[in-house]
């Protein structure tokens, strides 16, 4: 693996009386869409706006490409990002939003009609943005982050306000800019946007990182000897089953998952009960299912109300 | 809907502009692009021209007697009690003045003894009785001594003590005319020559008594002064006892007249007169010419364009903060007191323009309708009217770049506005209270960002015309530019505060 783009190491920063950062580390890299994932007030927003060298920590250090963000010269040629999409003037046109921020880099105009066109707002970009859909705010937030071609992206919960269309696109254009060769984080609180996107996820709780693992492998682990089983009576299969000593969960209105027992066992099982099955198969959990199986432990991950770190 | 396309432009398209052009490039970008800010410039501007034509279009003084001229250009008062005779080509004429005795006014038609420190009686040689004309005199005054004045703004002092007796002589000799005091009689000492041309071959020659207005409680009050004169001697061949008495510049925009129950006048008996008079002979004021129009009046909209430039300067940073623009602007470019330093030069720049095109617009026509309605305006040189052109665009500009700085510290455009409109605007109103003390006023014109309207004053003061040199009346206690340095000052100090809390809070 090359030099990762972004390194972040024993952030700690304290609002108050609220820990918002508790020793975050972690790293990005190149070539990779990596998911920063938690439950709202985790700290994601906190850590990005510490990378930008927007707030200053009471420890730690946070380096684009080995240097601290406040040294780099044209910043937007190492970093785009994108916080918030409603940060903008409304009375300007998209042109104009991403003309100035190319003049302050040193870049052309013609970069920021490059940017539009590739995010797709060309035929709207001489409108005024107060006018725009927060999905229309998103894609000018990510042609601000493309503008000054950076070999790392940093993307604040890009999804939200995005139209189920927006949603795919956006998943294909981070993947084509991990194919491109650049470091992308993406944070989300919702796992199934990072569905299919996230080639590795770094879970945060409480300020600190809870796990940072490859996408793959933790699909794997979670998938790893649970069998779907698809039925008519769950409840009665789900009798059966517990009294046999597996463990099973409910999936859906008509399917639950099977874990301790293997598939034979499960059919013969279902049989000699005499509960009705259509399917039984090897289970492939999903995103969410494995992000769910990854912190069940983790105290950090609790139902509480989590506190919204006000900016 | 496109797909994803980005193709790597790394190394490729980028222009390499580095350092600070680059943040002034962006800076002015952001401004030019918001139509709000680009129209308030613009109504700044045209807030003065609108402003100017008001004023020149309000005031109609038509048919007023027109404002005495002195040989220099400039307004005079030229209003005098003179007993003359006419003096064919050279000559010299002596007195002694024994007494001067002065009375102010103490009610409604009343009047005590007092002190008018520029009370004047002596010699004068005039043109002739034409207000405006040229003169040389010789006099002894209230309480500045003897002096020797010429053509209303030249002024010397002579030697002789107030207390003494004093002795006055006055030669002509061509366009030459010199004044000599005497405690004796005997003894002479030179004061000054002057050289006043336009004289004529017979010029009127003689006495004079003026009283100028006394000065107190932010206004004036006419004053009547009473001259004994001795001694009279006249050149060879002179007739010594035809002498012509009269008011000069009786009715006058300059002249407030006597005071009631109060009349000009002189009595001779051989060569001993008594001559009383009011009025003065000296550059007009803005007290004695009360009527007359100065630039600042013109460019009364620069008030009205403050608050406006005030307003866009402090949005110029707080809508930033509002709309949380601030972060894209601040990772864009991390050193963020060269952000701050170049939203001050654009928006000064910009300001300085806008007001600027606004003075240089308002000045002439306000100006020209002024003087249309028959309306006096003090005249100034064109060197004068440039710096005030400039300066009023340099206050709107970096009173501007105040609401930008303070902005950046309240990061609230309400606040930042109130605070920097009180600063400078309310100075502005107190100055412009009739009834305020002269030393508030002046005060309030010395440290406050206020203190830059000095640099719109046009009207001069003179040591020897006592009035009230006041900021109401358009006399301001800084001079121009130092005015503006004060405003200036505060600027730059809340720019320095703005950058260090910029630099240490997170964004």
């Amino acid at each position: 693996m090359s030099a990762p783009g972004i390194i972040v190491a024993g952030l700690r920063k304290r609002f108050g009386t609220t820990l918002a950062l508790d020793g975050m580390s972690f790293a990005v890299h190149p070539g990779l869409v990596t998911g920063f994932v938690g439950p709202n007030g985790a700290g994601k927003s906190t850590t990005m706006r510490v990378v930008l060298g927007l707030d200053a920590v009471d420890e730690g250090t946070a380096l684009i490409d080995g240097r601290p963000y406040r040294r780099l010269r044209r910043p937007l040629t190492h970093v785009g990002s994108l916080l918030d999409a409603a940060a903008l003037h409304p009375g300007r046109s998209a042109r104009n939003h991403l003309l100035w921020l190319a003049h302050s880099q040193g870049l052309p105009g013609r970069r920021a009609d490059q940017v539009i066109e590739e995010v797709g707002l060309s035929s709207a970009a001489r409108r005024k943005a107060g006018g725009y859909s927060l999905g229309m705010r998103q894609r000018l937030g990510i042609a601000a982050a493309l503008l000054g071609d950076p070999p790392i992206i940093m993307l604040d919960e890009p999804f939200n306000g995005m139209d189920p269309e927006g949603i795919v696109w956006m998943r294909g254009f981070l993947r084509s800019l991990a194919a491109q060769g650049r470091a992308v984080l993406v944070s989300s609180h919702l796992m199934s946007e990072l569905q299919d996107t996230a080639d590795q996820l770094v879970a945060v709780g409480r300020g600190k990182v809870i796990a940072d693992t490859s996408v793959t492998g933790l699909i794997e682990a979670a998938s790893r000897n649970r069998v779907a089983v698809r039925t008519t009576v769950p409840a009665g299969a789900t009798t059966a089953l517990v009294r046999a000593g597996a463990t099973v969960a409910a999936v859906g209105r008509d399917t639950i998952t099977v874990s301790g027992i293997g598939p034979d066992r499960i059919v013969t099982l279902l049989n000699d009960s005499t509960v009705p099955f259509s399917e039984v198969s090897a289970h492939h959990a999903t995103l969410e299912e494995a992000y769910l199986e990854l912190t069940r432990n983790a105290v950090e991950f609790r139902a509480e109300t989590p506190t919204e770190v006000p900016r | 809907m496109t797909s994803p396309s980005t193709t790597s432009h790394r190394l490729s398209q980028r222009v390499q502009r580095d350092g600070f052009f680059q943040l002034l490039h962006a800076e002015w970008s952001k401004f030019r692009t918001v139509a709000g800010w680009v129209i308030g410039m613009t109504a700044a501007a045209l807030t003065m021209v609108l402003f100017a034509l008001l004023a020149g279009i309000s005031g109609n003084q038509k048919g007023s007697p027109s404002v005495p001229i002195g040989p220099s250009g400039g307004p005079v008062t030229d209003s005098f009690y003179f007993v003359h005779q006419p003096l064919a080509g050279d000559g010299s004429i002596t007195v002694s003045v024994s007494a001067l005795n002065s009375s102010i006014p103490e009610g409604p038609g009343e009047l005590r003894p007092g002190t008018v420190p520029w009370a004047k009686a002596g010699l004068i040689i005039k043109k002739g009785t034409d207000q405006g004309s040229p003169y040389a005199a010789i006099m002894v005054t209230g309480s500045h001594g003897v002096r020797m004045q010429h053509n209303y703004v030249h002024d010397t002092a002579g030697p002789v003590s107030a207390a003494a007796a004093r002795w006055l002589r006055l030669d002509r000799s061509g366009d030459a005319i010199t004044g000599y005091a005497s405690t004796d009689g005997t003894n002479w000492t030179k004061v000054a020559t002057a050289r006043v041309s336009g004289l004529g071959s017979t010029a009127q020659i003689g006495l004079f008594v003026a009283s100028p207005p006394a000065v107190g409680g932010g206004g004036t009050a006419g004053t009547v002064s009473t001259a004994t004169f001795g001694d009279l001697r006249t050149p060879e061949g002179w007739a010594g006892g035809d002498w012509t008495g009269g008011q000069v510049g009786a009715k006058s925009p300059t002249f407030a007249g006597y005071p009631e129950n109060a009349s000009g006048s002189f009595t001779a008996s051989d060569a001993r007169f008594t001559v009383t008079g009011a009025g003065d002979i000296a550059p007009a004021v803005r007290d004695s010419l009360p009527t007359g129009g100065q630039l600042r009046d013109i460019l009364t909209g620069t008030f009205a364009a403050l608050i406006v430039v005030i307003v866009v300067g402090a949005l110029f940073i707080t809508e930033e903060y509002r709309n949380k623009m601030i972060h894209l602007t601040l990772a864009a470019s991390p050193r963020r007191s060269l952000v701050l330093v170049a939203k001050a030069i654009v928006l000064w720049a910009v300001t300085f323009v806008a007001g600027l095109v606004g003075a240089i617009l308002a000045t002439p026509l306000g100006e020209r309708l002024a003087r249309g309605n028959g309306v006096y305006i003090f005249p100034v040189p064109s060197s004068t009217e440039l710096r005030v052109e400039l300066g009023t665009a340099a206050l709107l500009a970096t009173a501007s770049v105040l609401a930008l700085a303070v902005g950046a510290i309240f990061r609230h455009s309400a606040g930042a506005v109130t605070t920097v409109v009180v600063a400078i605007v309310l100075p502005y109103i107190l100055i412009a209270i009739p009834f305020m003390p002269a030393a508030v006023s002046k005060g309030v014109a010395t440290v406050t960002p206020g203190a830059a309207f000095a640099v719109q004053q046009t009207l001069v003061p003179y040591d020897q015309v006592a009035s009230n040199y006041t900021p109401y009346y358009g006399y301001y206690p800084l001079a121009p530019w130092a005015g503006v340095a004060v405003l200036a000052g505060y600027a730059l100090a809340s720019l320095a505060v703005a950058a260090v809390v910029l630099s240490r809070r997170d964004a």
